[in-house]
């Protein structure tokens, strides 16, 4: 799984992107930000607020109940600021 | 219809020259600039430094647009949103429309930048002069702006 982290997401964490493979528990994005947090102190710090965390899966905004495969690109980021 | 997404800076008078020269029957073209401002007066900032999520920006801006097609009868419509390091004074976005009347272009043009602000994939960080970072929130008021919109999708302005 490709995932992608945006803003102070990506400084806490320390990375931009990476790919990895995720256990079969891994169902949805919450799962997978479960899962992130035991990585490191840096994933566990980056991702403790997920009221913080926005998602988008392919691209698409989603939510943290949205099913996701190996396959997918997930991107976590903070709410967005543009304009 | 245009959208581009760029590092470089670009110049706000010679795209609404270049817009208004395209042979298109419009009663009235509005335009948008926004500008890095130091506004912080405590500590004011030296540049600002944007973030954006490659393909998904262009995707997302390019709904947008297509969006506001649906709700107003948009003739042209151009999309600048600039992503790097940004210095005071700097344009960041510029969003031009042009439609039959000036409401309709009036109201596609905020339309346009409410739901970019809080639709499109990019993230402010700001450098002050005490050379300290931060990243810019998200505003409640922002938020509030492009949500008002979805209160009136099928919104299409009378014509005057």
């Amino acid at each position: 799984m490709k995932i992608l982290y945006f803003a102070w997401l990506r400084l806490r964490i320390g990375i931009g992107e990476e790919d990895v493979v995720v256990p079969d528990t891994v169902v949805d994005v919450a799962d997978l930000i479960k899962w992130l947090k035991t990585r490191g102190p840096g994933y566990a710090e980056a991702l403790k607020d997920v009221s913080a965390i926005r998602v988008a899966v392919n691209q698409e905004f989603a939510e943290f109940e949205t099913l996701i495969a190996q396959a997918d690109e997930v991107a976590l980021f903070p709410p967005m600021t543009g304009g | 219809m245009s959208v581009r997404v760029q590092p470089e800076w670009f110049d706000a008078g010679g795209e609404l020259t270049a817009f208004l020269s395209k042979k298109f029957d419009s009663g009235g073209v509005a335009a948008f600039t926004g500008i890095v401002r130091d506004r912080d007066t405590v500590d004011p900032i030296t540049a600002m430094t944007l973030e954006h999520y490659p393909g998904m920006t262009e995707e997302m801006l390019y709904r947008i647009e297509m969006e506001a097609r649906t709700r107003w009868d948009l003739d042209d419509c151009l999309i600048i949103h600039r992503y790097g390091r940004l210095e005071p004074g700097e344009p960041i976005v510029i969003v031009l429309t042009a439609c039959a009347h000036r409401k309709a272009a009036f109201e596609a043009c905020e339309f346009l930048v409410d739901w970019l602000k809080t639709k499109a994939p990019f993230w402010k960080i700001e450098e002050t002069v005490g050379g300290k970072t931060r990243w810019v929130e998200a505003r409640v008021a922002d938020a509030d702006a492009a949500e008002r919109w979805m209160d009136s999708q099928a919104k299409i302005s009378p014509v005057d």
